[in-house]
Order: C-alpha cells, then sequence, then structure tokens
C-alpha cells in the first residue's frame, strides 16, 4: 500500500482502522476483522524486544492476570483459557511474568535469541516455600 | 446497556478494541488504563484525545490503535472537542437524523496531568460546568512525560524532573500537588473517582459507572510512567500497588459533589518510604539532608487519609 507524504495528508483525514464497516466489530474476535492497513493490529513491534516472555501452559491456572496487565494488547485469551503470546505485539517489558502467580511460574523471561522449545524442556520445578 | 463482569476470567473474553503496535514504551501504564475502558463496554465509543503520550504514540502516521471513533485534537481542548460532539449528537437525534438512535453512543476524552491539571484546565472546568454528559479521564504520571519529563502541578513534592533537578541545592520540586479530584468534584459534577490500573476490578466498575452516569464525570488514573518515574518495566504493577497501599493514590469516589465513598482499604498500609524508595525520580530524598521531606509527605498522606475516612463517615 502506498502512503501519501505529510505535506500530501489533507488537513482532517481520516485513518481507516476497518476495511469493512459494515459490522460490529465489538463482536468479533480479532483473526475474524477485516482490517484497513491502516490498523496498527496489521505492524509489529517485535524488533523492540531484548528479552522475551516464554509460556508453560503446564502450570498455567488460566488466572488472565497476564491478559488484563498486558499493556500491549499481546497475551492472546480465548473462551477464558490463556493461549499464548502474540510475538507480533509484545515488547518484552516483563509484566506479564511479574503479575504471573503460579509456582513455578508459568510465563518466565528468556533472552530474545534462545530457541522456547530448549527453554520449556527445562522448566523449573516447583519451589519450596522458604521458612 | 451494561456489560457484566463478574470476575477477570469473564472479562478476558472481551474483544479488544485497543491494538497493539501502538508505540507507547514497554510496561507504559497509559495502555493499561486504556485497554480496560474500551474492554469494559459493548457501547460504541466516540474518544477525544489531548496531545501527550497516549495521543502521540497510539496514531503514528499511517497507523491507528484505536478500534473506536477517535480524534486528536489540541493540547488544551480534548473536554471541548468531546462537548462538541456529544451536544452535536444531541441535536442529530432530536432531529431524527441518526441512522441508528438505539445503539447507545458514549463519549470520553483522555488527556495527561500536563493537560488536564494544566494547560486544558479551563476547557474541562467549562466542559462540566456545562453538564455536558461525557467522561474525563485524566492519565495522570506526575510530569509532561512525553516532552521529556518536565513539571506540571500534578508532580508530587520532592520529585526531581528536567525543570526542577535535584542536585546540590535541591530536593526536587518544591510545589505541592493540586488536588484535582477535589477541585471536579467541587463543579458539582455528578460522579468524581480516583483509579489505578492494578486494581482493575474497581476502576471497571468505576469505569462503568461513569459510562452509566448522565452528565459529566472526571476520574483520575494513576498512571505509573516507567521512563520519567524511572523503574524496571516490569515493575509497573507493583509500583502501583505500592502506590496504592502506601495511600499515596486511595481510591475512592465522590458522588454529587459531596457524597465520599472509599472504594480500596489495604489490608497492610505499607510506609509511603517504600512507595518512593522503587523510583528514581525520588531517589534523592534518601540523602540524610532530605529525609524531612519524606516524613513531611509521610503526614500530608496520613491527614489526607484521616480527611478521608472522617469525610466518609459524615456520609453526607
Ligand atoms: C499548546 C501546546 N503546548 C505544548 C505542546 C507540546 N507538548 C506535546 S505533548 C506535551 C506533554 C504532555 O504531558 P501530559 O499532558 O502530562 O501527558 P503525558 O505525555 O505525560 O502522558 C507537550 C508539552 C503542544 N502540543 N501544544
Ligand atoms: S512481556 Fe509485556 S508486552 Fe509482552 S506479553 Fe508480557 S506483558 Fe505483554
Ligand atoms: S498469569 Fe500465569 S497462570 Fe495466570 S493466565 Fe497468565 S500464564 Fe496462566
Ligand atoms: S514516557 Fe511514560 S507515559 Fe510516556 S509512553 Fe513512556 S512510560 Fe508511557
Ligand atoms: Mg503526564
Amino acid at each position: 500500500m502506498e502512503y501519501k507524504g505529510w505535506d500530501q495528508v489533507e488537513v482532517g483525514a481520516v485513518v481507516p482502522s476497518f476495511a469493512d464497516t459494515s459490522c460490529d466489530i465489538v463482536d468479533l474476535k480479532q483473526e475474524d476483522r477485516n482490517y484497513a492497513q491502516t490498523n496498527s493490529y496489521t505492524a509489529s513491534v517485535a524488533d523492540w524486544r531484548v528479552f522475551k516472555p516464554v509460556f508453560s501452559k503446564d502450570s498455567c491456572i488460566d488466572c488472565q492476570n497476564c491478559w488484563v496487565f498486558c499493556p500491549d494488547t499481546a497475551i492472546v485469551a480465548r473462551d477464558k483459557n490463556m493461549l499464548g503470546i502474540d510475538y507480533d505485539h509484545c515488547k518484552g517489558c516483563g509484566i506479564c511474568a511479574e503479575v504471573c502467580p503460579t509456582n513455578p511460574k508459568s510465563l518466565i523471561m528468556f533472552s530474545e535469541n534462545v530457541d522456547n522449545d530448549t527453554v520449556l524442556s527445562q522448566w523449573p520445578e516447583k519451589k519450596k516455600k522458604e521458612k | 446497556m451494561s456489560k457484566i463482569i463478574k470476575n477477570l476470567k469473564q472479562f478476558s473474553t472481551s474483544n479488544d478494541r485497543f491494538e497493539g503496535a501502538h508505540l507507547l514504551c514497554p510496561g507504559c501504564a497509559h495502555s493499561i488504563i486504556v485497554r480496560e475502558l474500551l474492554n469494559c463496554t459493548d457501547d460504541n465509543l466516540v474518544i477525544a484525545n489531548a496531545t501527550g503520550c497516549l495521543e502521540v504514540c497510539t496514531a503514528v502516521y499511517p497507523h491507528t490503535s484505536w478500534d473506536a471513533s477517535w480524534i486528536h485534537i489540541g493540547f488544551e481542548n480534548a473536554a471541548t472537542a468531546a462537548s462538541g460532539a456529544e451536544a452535536m449528537y444531541k441535536t442529530l437525534k432530536r432531529k431524527g437524523r441518526l441512522k441508528d438512535p438505539d445503539k447507545p453512543v458514549k463519549f470520553v476524552a483522555f488527556g495527561g496531568d500536563g493537560a488536564t491539571y494544566d494547560i486544558g484546565f479551563q476547557f474541562l472546568s467549562g466542559a462540566v460546568e456545562r453538564g455536558h454528559d461525557f467522561t474525563y479521564i485524566c492519565l495522570d504520571n506526575e510530569v509532561y512525560a512525553n516532552t521529556g519529563g518536565q513539571r506540571s502541578s500534578s508532580t508530587p513534592r520532592g520529585s526531581s524532573t528536567t525543570t526542577t533537578p535535584a542536585g546540590r541545592v535541591s530536593y526536587g520540586n518544591k510545589k505541592f500537588k493540586k488536588d484535582m479530584v477535589a477541585i471536579m468534584a467541587a463543579h458539582g459534577a455528578p460522579y468524581v473517582a480516583q483509579v489505578a490500573p492494578n486494581k482493575w476490578k474497581d476502576m471497571v466498575k468505576k469505569y462503568q459507572k461513569a459510562l452509566a452516569t448522565e452528565g459529566p464525570v472526571y476520574i483520575n488514573a494513576m498512571s505509573a510512567c516507567t521512563t520519567e518515574w524511572k523503574f524496571p518495566s516490569q515493575d509497573t504493577i507493583d509500583v502501583s500497588d505500592l502506590g496504592t497501599d502506601s495511600l499515596v493514590f486511595p481510591l475512592y469516589e465522590i458522588e454529587n459533589g459531596h457524597k465520599l465513598t472509599i472504594t480500596y482499604r489495604p489490608r497492610n498500609i505499607v510506609p509511603v518510604r517504600d512507595y518512593l524508595g522503587v523510583q528514581g525520580r525520588f531517589k534523592h530524598l534518601f540523602k540524610k539532608e532530605n529525609q524531612h521531606i519524606i516524613d513531611e509527605m509521610q503526614k500530608a498522606v496520613d491527614l489526607k487519609w484521616e480527611l478521608l475516612q472522617r469525610r466518609e463517615e459524615a456520609g453526607i
């Protein structure tokens, strides 16, 4: 898609969020929406990350703490289940790992260049409570 | 049409209307506060946004992060734009010129503390006095963050900012934070409240009440800023917890200008110094010669809490 330069955009120009405005998007999941190219959903901030959260389903209790506190709408929750991380939109802030209440944590921050399967196979064990 | 939100699991079935790949800093609380507003209702929203981090970072050409009608307006007049849209809507409805007159529409304005406490203050005051049916939400990070951290009239005493730097001769900002919640309540607005993103349920409840209220509503949202408050990005919620649990940001609401209700009472009240200690902007206060500022802040917080409790007790 070709964009107008800053000096070609008219005053009061409108940037559409959706290519199709006939539907009520509040009833649609993100994957079912017809986004316009001008919606930031179509862009990625993956290259901002130095650390990334990795999600391990085993200990997750689907509490949705990570979903509600993620500032970048990058936790995918569907039907009350935590499905995983949307790595196109995650900036690696680390909030989700910080607020995850399980033991061991179900979200842990790792360097961006580690392999997810490797760290998942070495996931920490449940920690005993310190006396 | 109120959406029923019983618990977090159920809330998480909301279809997000605030999209990722905006350019706010990693860990910025602004987006947590905004996401929850957009997720707590299914109504159509018309949003006016004063300039500041939120506006600048969610509408970087050619992208928008808003799945709602949204306008970028001047620094000073988000309240004016929202009230203008609301007045137009009412007129069109009266004249029978709306396509879908039964679909509820809510009018919301967002502004930073610079836009709200300082530069848009008279515009906000005017819109509330005129009685427009809208909700104004101030993203209160206690500094002009987007332009590099200048002090505003919301900046607390003792905070180091680029215009009130702490150093050999100064402990930072010398002025006290303006009590915006009290000022807005004094306008007689039907609903005024303070919220914090770490208490999501309290926040959602107040948002829903705000949207259901007829007339002007003011909400002051504590917004922890990782860049200007100087804490690591993963700590946004922990810092906010210290803010509400030290009562530096007490959570309460005021109805019709007088009836005050405290909505969150921390089980363990933490000392103000614990809240200050995790933020770089207050680091210098822990030097021997500045400790009296911490004591002074603790006293001010205690006094305010006492005042809030007595007002609640009085029930008038
Ligand atoms: C009339 C006017 N003065 C100054 C500016 C420059 N300016 C843009 S954003 C900003 C700071 C906004 O601070 P605040 O309202 O607290 O929002 P924050 O960035 O902290 O979220 C300033 C000074 C402007 N855009 N318009
Ligand atoms: S690291 Fe931050 S941006 Fe990424 S999913 Fe977790 S909370 Fe969201
Ligand atoms: S916070 Fe942790 S336990 Fe809760 S849903 Fe997220 S990953 Fe699962
Ligand atoms: S400077 Fe502060 S308010 Fe602005 S985007 Fe960064 S964290 Fe958010
Ligand atoms: Mg600010």
